[in-house]
């Protein structure tokens, strides 16, 4: 068959309607302030990864809490976990063991533990 | 009409507000006031948001309306306790005891000292300026340059300094910081055409009459800029201007910038008198040291103590407007309080 250069693409919309939430209940479990997140972007200003790398802390956790887990492995392992982001957040997400309790979600998932 | 004593702590806006208008309904009034003048933090603000216009004009109405044989005030003079017996109120200041039939409480907040906010610089960097600051520098009516007297090409606002962060203690918003950095922003562009203006934000909550508008006129006429991104940290360059870091979230990148100048939008916190007396007569305080009204709603002017009352900001931030209402609301209460 003649190839027309068409493909068809998977949606792009967030589909609250299936939510994967197996590594965002597990971070949630292990570090509930993960919630109350504002997006205010202190932790991605002062992210020593940020600024030289296509990485964004604060989108990703905001993408998980979206059910958006794809790249994620990918994504997580720029972190570098220096711990800055913590110091700066204003209301006091430890966002350091938020990127830990990720790191260990993906493992078990890899191991079918969750 | 029915003669009682009332002693009013705290001679701000609020204070003053409920003193004239007890009065009014026939009572004796006596106005406690820590500080050498009366007007509170208002007495410090340059103009008022959302209209602009001179914060004295509404000092002075208050103080004419204070002005009546039937209102006392003492000055320099710090409320130490208050203690309730068979019904009237002992208010012990400065080793006096005023007897009252009832007390309200208007001991109102102080600002945010930005100096915890380390990262921010306020207090190390002399460029580094809150919006009290920049308020006298309007007042004063002098030029606004940088430290060292060169012309500002950039300035930046920075918002929620000392609210919504755990980290300073503060979770709660300040809400009037929104609309005052906008203010700020407009009357700063006014005075410097050239100078470029950014406003860094996590939220603005325009939630008054005229807010809204005069964020849009912000944008509209006088080309303010804003970033949704709240500040991470500033650090001074060699020239004394400063390095800011903040997420342009919308964008999602990270955001560094040169500026000569940083604006803290400073929030609100309980007054010393609010805390100190919250804790000496056992009031209960909620968001901090704030004083928790007995019922959010319904009862919003009074303590949790009866006979006890209060109105204005030493229950949580409010506007000019809210203040005065509240006030008016005191004394309502406080008058039923009375009738019985």
């Amino acid at each position: 068959m003649k190839n027309f250069g068409f493909s068809v693409q998977p949606p792009r919309y967030i589909d609250i309607d299936n939510f994967d939430g197996r590594i965002l209940m597990y971070v949630l479990q292990k570090e509930p302030s993960f919630n109350i997140c504002m997006s205010c972007g202190c932790c991605t200003a002062t992210c020593s990864a940020s600024n030289i790398l296509d990485f964004n802390i604060r989108k990703l956790g905001l993408l998980l809490r979206r059910g958006v887990s794809e790249e994620l492995e990918k994504e997580i392992n720029k972190c570098m976990l220096c711990g800055k982001c913590t110091l700066v957040c204003p209301r006091g997400i430890n966002t350091r063991n938020v990127i830990l309790n990720i790191k260990k979600a993906l493992t078990k998932i890899d191991e079918n533990e969750l | 009409m029915a003669n009682k004593k009332i002693v009013i702590v705290g001679g701000g806006i609020a204070g003053l507000e409920a003193a004239a208008s007890l009065s009014e309904r026939g009572h004796s009034i006596t106005i406690v006031e820590s500080k050498a003048t009366l007007g509170g933090n208002v007495s410090n603000w340059h103009k008022l948001f959302p209209t602009l216009r001179d914060s004295s004009e509404v000092i002075d109405y208050l103080t004419k309306r204070i002005d009546n044989p039937k209102i006392s005030t003492l000055i320099n003079t710090k409320v130490e306790n208050i203690k309730k017996n068979n019904g009237s109120f002992t208010v012990e200041a400065n080793g006096m005891a005023l007897d009252a039939d009832a007390v309200l409480i208007a001991t109102g907040y102080d600002l945010f000292d930005s100096r915890r906010k380390e990262e921010f610089g306020y207090g190390i960097y002399d460029n580094v300026i809150n919006s009290a600051d920049l308020e006298k520098r309007f007042k004063a009516e002098k030029p606004i340059t940088s430290a060292n007297g060169s012309e500002l090409k950039r300035v930046a606002f920075i918002h929620c300094v000392g609210s919504r962060d755990e980290k300073a203690g503060n979770h709660y918003c300040s809400k009037v910081c929104c609309v005052t950095g906008v203010k700020q922003a407009i009357e700063l562009r006014q005075r410097l055409p050239r100078t470029e203006i950014i406003c860094f934000y996590i939220d603005l909550r325009m939630f008054g009459a005229g807010f809204e508008e005069l964020y849009r006129e912000a944008q509209e006429k006088w080309g303010i800029q804003f970033v949704r991104g709240r500040l991470s940290e500033a650090a001074e360059n060699m020239d004394g201007s400063l390095q800011i870091k903040a997420e342009d979230t919308l964008s999602g990148r990270p955001l560094k910038m040169r500026t000569d100048m940083i604006v803290l939008l400073a929030g609100m916190e309980p007054s010393c008198g609010t805390t100190s007396l919250g804790k000496n007569v056992g009031l209960k305080q909620r968001m901090g040291t704030f004083l928790q009204p007995q019922d959010e709603h319904l009862l919003s002017n009074k303590s949790s103590i009866d006979g006890l009352f209060v109105a204005g900001t030493c229950t949580g931030p409010m506007t000019i407007n809210e203040t005065i209402t509240d006030a008016r609301s005191a004394v309502v209460m406080i008058d039923e309080y009375l009738k019985k």
